[in-house]
């Protein structure tokens, strides 16, 4: 049984939630080499990040080399192997968000956050990354939280992206 | 320019509720497809396309219908794929037909997997875009219920299964053979063609790629014919774009406009530039391609008159810089982008990119040296055609052009110690 297909609130149950989801994924595409990107971002939606046991797991689930399953991990900027926060601020920096402002908008949520780009913050709540072109240069600076739009947020709002009613990941 | 009485491709904008099946179905949705199996072969569909002109809109501009008649005949089944990996700095229009017009990509996917016999059809999302993934999901689901996705569809011989698939955040992913691999569960490095995607794409069957505006461009081609089509454009490049314009303007945003539109026309629908102040360029086509100055604003943004002009139409995101813009930042700030994008596959690419940022960091950091010049031109130099793909050209044009058109700028930046705009796009500390 798939993690979604139990009662809400069932506690994880890791490596057969993975299993379940593993299996899920292979169904769900043609040829099951397609498998992994999907049971990947499932995992994240869960977990925030990608411990190394979620990994084991896709390479002993869905029959890969753990190596390859790293080396597609490593790849794609979305997929995190270190602990993320509740709430992940991705500002957009490339060059209509850039104009609009956004390495104003990054500087000011260092300073209140007290962290760097790339960092989270000691008590888990925000981590803060730098996103290229996210494809809303209507909304300059754009900005995602968890994901979800938000923009545009111009420097001297950066209030908004901490305040934002954009659930946590565990509330979506 | 001849003027637009309703929208064809944004038809969300006119008609409210398009975005469910029920809404898509009451405005006449998905009677494309039923003209298409009724009262076409495929062959003949193909041909239709063919004679309208439509050229892909991801940015090459490749004339759609050839595209598709170079799929491979050797009986094996054909794939097609639709590139919803949009990431060109200064594009968002695909987002907003999938977030808003979803049953019209879906439509137009079943008119392209009918013509070109392609009993499968695999939409490839980027992993940024949760939102319009979850309404492709929902849209997809419908369509199903529908009886136009699945056997028979519509009690035809016409069988379809449609697959939606995520990125996970990598601009590469856009260029087909990349998105292909990501597709299969690699890294999206892209392949050595040939064979191209029509001979042997996704798990190796003949695929056809197209993205998801020339998709969405097929239900109201189908239902008007190629003549109609024709009407808007030119003769080359004719019928419907949406253009995203971003930048210093004051309503910046997607414009669905005729190609023979020129790019002055299109600042003045967008709001104009900033009160008080004079365009100082424009990037007709996404940071890929190379700026125009001011004194080419009466250019349309057909593909030929942009490449007489000196530049591309690209995928359409224009973005405007007024005369705040340091074009110094700019480029710098476009050529990052690409490092840090680069696959790391080609060493043209993934050296060059890095030295060439590196260079103008410095540069505008007020750190240059005056044969930095040179050694950017001659980094690009060792870069442009030289690269395993695209990407690697992509990422000279802007620079390569500024250079041409501001040299002063550059000049000034390295003699003055500082950027003269004092307009510093960052932060030290963010590099």
């Amino acid at each position: 049984m798939t993690p979604e297909e139990k009662a809400p609130g069932t506690p994880p149950d890791w490596d057969s939630d993975w299993a379940a989801w593993a299996a899920a994924a292979k169904a769900e595409y043609p040829r099951a080499q397609s498998a992994l990107m999907p049971f990947l971002h499932r995992v994240q939606a869960r977990d925030g990040w990608l411990r190394p046991e979620a990994l084991d797991a896709a390479a002993r689930y869905l029959e890969l080399p753990r190596q390859y399953v790293e080396s597609v991990v490593s790849f794609y900027s979305l997929f995190r192997t270190e602990p993320t926060g509740h709430r992940t601020i991705h500002v957009c920096v490339s060059l209509s968000c850039a104009l609009a402002g956004s390495d104003a908008l990054l500087h000011n949520l260092e300073e209140t956050l007290g962290i760097r780009v790339g960092q989270t913050t000691p008590d888990g709540s925000y981590t803060l990354l730098e996103a290229e072109c996210l494809a809303a240069c209507d909304l300059a600076p754009a900005c995602q939280v968890n994901l979800r739009y938000v923009g545009p947020v111009p420097p001297e709002r950066f209030q908004t992206l901490l305040e934002e009613e954009v659930p946590t990941r565990e509330e979506a | 320019m001849k003027k637009l009485d309703r929208h064809y491709l944004l038809r969300h904008r006119d008609v409210a509720g398009i975005g469910t099946l029920k809404g898509y179905e009451a405005d006449g949705g998905y009677s494309g497809l039923k003209k298409a199996l009724s009262e076409f072969e495929p062959d003949a569909l193909v041909d239709l396309v063919k004679a309208s002109g439509l050229r892909g809109r991801g940015g090459a501009g490749f004339p759609t219908g050839l595209k598709w008649s170079f799929l491979a005949k050797d009986g094996r089944p054909r794939a097609l794929v639709v590139n919803a990996d949009e990431g060109e700095p200064g594009t968002f229009k695909d987002r907003e037909i999938i977030e808003h017009n979803p049953h019209q990509l879906i439509e137009g996917m079943l008119i392209a997997s009918y013509a070109t016999r392609a009993p499968e059809s695999f939409i490839y999302i980027r992993g940024e875009f949760l939102r319009g993934y979850e309404v492709l999901q929902q849209a997809i689901a419908e369509a199903m219920e529908g009886g136009y996705i699945g056997d028979k569809v519509l009690g035809t011989d016409f069988s379809h299964r449609m697959y939606l698939y995520r990125g996970a955040g990598a601009y590469i992913c856009g260029e087909e053979s990349a998105l292909l691999e990501s597709l299969e569960g690699r890294r999206g490095n892209p392949r050595l063609k040939p064979p191209f995607p029509a001979v042997a794409g996704v798990y190796g069957l003949p695929t056809v790629v197209n993205n998801v505006e020339t998709i969405a461009n097929l239900p109201p081609l189908i239902l008007n014919g190629a003549e109609w089509h024709r009407q808007w454009g030119t003769e080359k490049s004719p019928g419907l774009k949406v253009m995203s314009v971003s930048g210093h303007v004051a309503r910046p945003g997607n414009y669905e406009v005729p190609l023979d539109t020129t790019l002055r026309e299109l600042i003045e629908m967008a709001g104009g530039v900033t009160p008080g102040h004079q365009v100082k360029a424009v990037i007709p086509g996404g940071s890929s391609m190379p700026l125009l100055p001011a004194s080419k604003l009466d250019t349309s943004i057909d593909y030929e008159s942009l490449v007489q002009a000196g530049s591309m139409l690209g995928s359409g995101g224009c973005i405007v810089m007024d005369d705040t813009t340091c074009i110094v930042a700019a480029v710098a700030r476009v050529v990052r982008f690409y490092r840090d994008e680069s696959c790391g596959k080609c060493t043209p690419c993934r050296e060059g990119t890095y030295w060439m940022t590196d260079v103008l960091d410095r540069l505008e950091g007020g750190l240059g040296e005056l044969d930095d010049l040179d050694t950017l031109l001659d980094v690009a130099d060792n870069i442009n055609g030289k690269a395993f793909c695209p990407l690697g050209d992509a990422s000279v044009g802007f620079m390569v052009s500024a250079i041409r058109h501001f040299r002063d700028e550059f000049v000034e930046h390295i003699t003055g110690r500082t950027c003269p705009l004092g307009a510093r796009l960052y932060d030290t500390v963010n590099y």
